[in-house]
């Protein structure tokens, strides 16, 4: 395997990991960047927590190496690995003390009281909870929300190089959610602290990444920024798991102009985006954004456009955007996001029977990798 | 009545059960207070009556029984009672919650284990007690084993000894320590165990700082529930310590049995029930001062 000469803060060689035979991580290799806010994101028992695990040193690796600052970690203890983890659950202690659940870790390091104390103040405040007001109180006196931020404060009382968090937000209600995404994001820029972040809201990853690693079936099926998974999906899984995609099948030919155009089955052709890895004859999947389509009159799409003809079955109301449902004729269903412009001064002229003309630019689909 | 109206008004009592639960209490409250209170406020009346000349009560008033209990005698029985009892309460605490952790441990195997623990419930008591004599005695296996691995020349006295007393209650007591020291841990969630490890603690702190605590309640449960009955015990003290070694539960048998003393029977375990009572008052301040919750 090539190493490249940007240092990485975590790196996985090849880690596999099984349970009673199963696969739960197969040769993951992935590199995370310091100071990088990256999420592992995939459905539930696609192996991201067991990465995360794996990288905590909650479970040790069947073959491969996990390697932290540069140094393969596999036989060192969570404790020597210098990294904190705030768990789903938070798993905070109940018998003790706010106070208490944030200092254990420094008094594990046989810190001083006098040392710590100022410490677990500074912690407490750095996710906003009041020390006079909190420090006394038990865990089970404490809110949803109130919890996170312990579990959060207790982690980040050690002063980690690696900050591993496992659907740390789960469990608090959606208005919550958002402003503690942001709060994480902005903590991640101020502290410089490395963010490995699971979840499987795709809302969320794509909110708070830098990067984003999309695993599927105990493998990552893409790595990239937020722009580029949405953007840029390689594979089916991806440009479904992450936002909404129209999926469209055919076959590879050449176009007349020299590009490469994807035949339906219904004959129609479709432009693609220049695309190297093609041949003639060779199947292609293709996804488009909901939003990078169009809806034409038919006879009005403009030229140079892509454009299937379509029934409109359904149009949905979702306040920021108007989503139409029309049928194509293959049967297949696809799915249009139109913005909102106000539908009780302008309403849209789509009416569910009309015929009509689905468009879009050839640059903004996306063939995907045989699956 | 047609089997529908039937259901309908068996539902109607039902809802109306769930929803004011009080009368439920009044069968097992019935029961309690006709066989357990109204006995005991019998022998609280007998224990301040005159000694019947043929066993039994005569009528009057009198604390001459409770003066005698404070006889030297009884008190050294009180005292090697109580020191019994804390000596078996420790030693099945020691070799329980080892026994318990590994059962709350064990994943799928638990439920046999736990049967294993409740198995010799399956017996009677009387008969064990009895099996441990041959275990015991200086033909028993014990003894016999020894002499054939040339251990020893000549049989050790095991039997109606302190040793074989404390055997005894040991064993019948052991599995009401596992058990509640079982269910504190068996609710230990795993994952605080995990952030004490990512926070820096090693095992043995991990143990003292979060599974101790956390299982406390089921520790003082364990001990209550051992030491309340070892206190008031008396078979195995009869049958494996002999009459050397009688403790305030054999006492008490005998005034009500062999001495027909009924007054002064009822005195002795008067003042038992005083010390337990110390106990479970100690017990409930412990835990309420614990914020693992109830047991």
């Amino acid at each position: 395997m090539a190493h490249p000469l940007a240092p990485a803060a975590v790196e996985f060689r090849g880690v596999t990991k099984a349970f009673n035979g199963v696969p739960a991580v197969d040769q993951l290799s992935l590199r995370i960047r310091p100071g990088e806010f990256f999420s592992l994101l995939g459905p539930s028992g696609c192996g991201k927590t067991t990465t995360l695990r794996l990288l905590a040193g909650l479970e040790a690796p069947d073959a491969g190496e996990v390697v932290i600052d540069g140094r393969v970690v596999n036989a060192l203890r969570p404790y020597e690995r210098r990294l904190s983890m705030v768990f789903q659950n938070y798993a905070l202690f109940p018998h003790l003390t706010v106070e208490r659940n944030v200092a254990f870790g420094l008094e594990e390091r046989g810190l001083s009281r006098q040392a710590i104390r100022p410490r677990v103040e500074e912690a407490l405040g750095l996710v906003r909870l009041e020390p006079a007001t909190f420090a006394r109180r038990l865990p089970a006196q404490l809110s949803g929300g109130q919890r996170q931020r312990v579990a959060l404060a207790r982690a980040l009382v050690l002063e980690p190089g690696i900050l591993l968090l496992d659907e740390p937000l789960g469990a608090i209600d959606l208005q919550l959610r958002k402003a503690m995404q942001l709060e994480l994001r902005a903590l991640n820029r101020r502290l410089g602290i490395t963010f490995v972040y699971v979840t499987h809201d795709q809302e969320e990853a794509l909110t708070m990444s830098d990067r984003i690693a999309v695993m599927d079936q105990a493998r990552v099926a893409q790595v990239g920024t937020p722009a580029e998974v949405y953007e840029n999906p390689r594979t089916a899984f991806v440009a479904r798991f992450i936002g909404e995609s129209n999926l469209l099948e055919g076959r590879a030919e050449r176009g007349d102009t020299g590009g490469w155009v994807m035949r339906t089955p219904e004959g129609d052709g479709i432009a693609l985006p220049s695309h190297d890895a093609l041949r003639a004859g060779q199947p292609v999947r293709l996804a488009i954004r909901p939003e990078w389509l169009d809806l034409f009159t038919p006879g009005t799409v403009p030229a140079g456009e892509n454009a299937l003809p379509a029934t409109v079955c359904e149009v949905i109301y979702l306040g920021e955007t108007l989503h139409v449902l029309a049928e194509l004729p293959s049967g297949a269903t696809i799915r249009v996001a139109l913005r909102n412009e106000g539908q009780l001064g302008k309403p849209l002229p789509w009416t569910p029977g009309q015929a009509v003309m689905v468009g879009w630019l050839p640059e903004d689909c996306q063939v995907l990798e045989a699956p | 009545m047609t089997p529908a109206r039937r259901r309908g008004r068996l539902r109607r009592i039902v809802n109306g059960a769930l929803r004011r639960p009080g009368p439920l209490l009044v069968p097992a409250g019935g029961w309690l207070l006709l066989f357990f209170a109204l006995p005991l406020a019998i022998m609280a009346a007998y224990s301040v009556m005159p000694r019947g000349t043929y066993g039994g009560v005569d009528p009057g008033f009198t604390l001459e029984h409770y003066a005698r209990f404070f006889d030297p005698l009884y008190l050294s029985m009180l005292q090697r009672t109580t020191v019994t009892a804390l000596v078996c309460t420790a030693i099945c605490l020691l070799l329980g919650y080892p026994v318990a952790y590994a059962i709350a441990r064990a994943g799928p195997r638990k439920n046999l284990l736990l049967l294993l623990v409740v198995l010799p419930f399956w017996s009677s008591f009387l008969v064990r007690t009895f099996a441990m004599i041959f275990l015991l005695r200086d033909s028993g296996f014990i003894n016999g084993l020894l002499l054939r691995l040339g251990l020893i020349d000549a049989p050790l006295t095991l039997l109606y000894t302190p040793f074989a007393v404390m055997v005894g209650l040991v064993y019948t007591f052991l599995p009401f320590m596992i058990l509640p020291v079982y269910a504190s841990l068996e609710r230990l969630d795993p994952s605080l165990l995990e952030a004490g490890a990512v926070l820096g603690a090693r095992p043995a702190a991990r143990f003292r700082r979060i599974v101790l605590p956390l299982s406390m309640p089921g520790v003082v449960a364990g001990c209550l529930l051992v030491f309340v009955p070892a206190l008031g015990s008396f078979i195995p003290s009869d049958l494996l310590g002999g009459a050397k070694h009688m403790l305030i539960g054999n006492l008490v048998q005998n005034q009500f049995t062999a001495a027909r003393n009924w007054p002064f029977g009822s005195a002795a375990s008067f003042v038992v029930m005083l010390a337990v009572l110390l106990g479970v008052l100690l017990y409930l301040r412990q835990r309420d001062r614990m914020p693992g919750g109830t047991v």
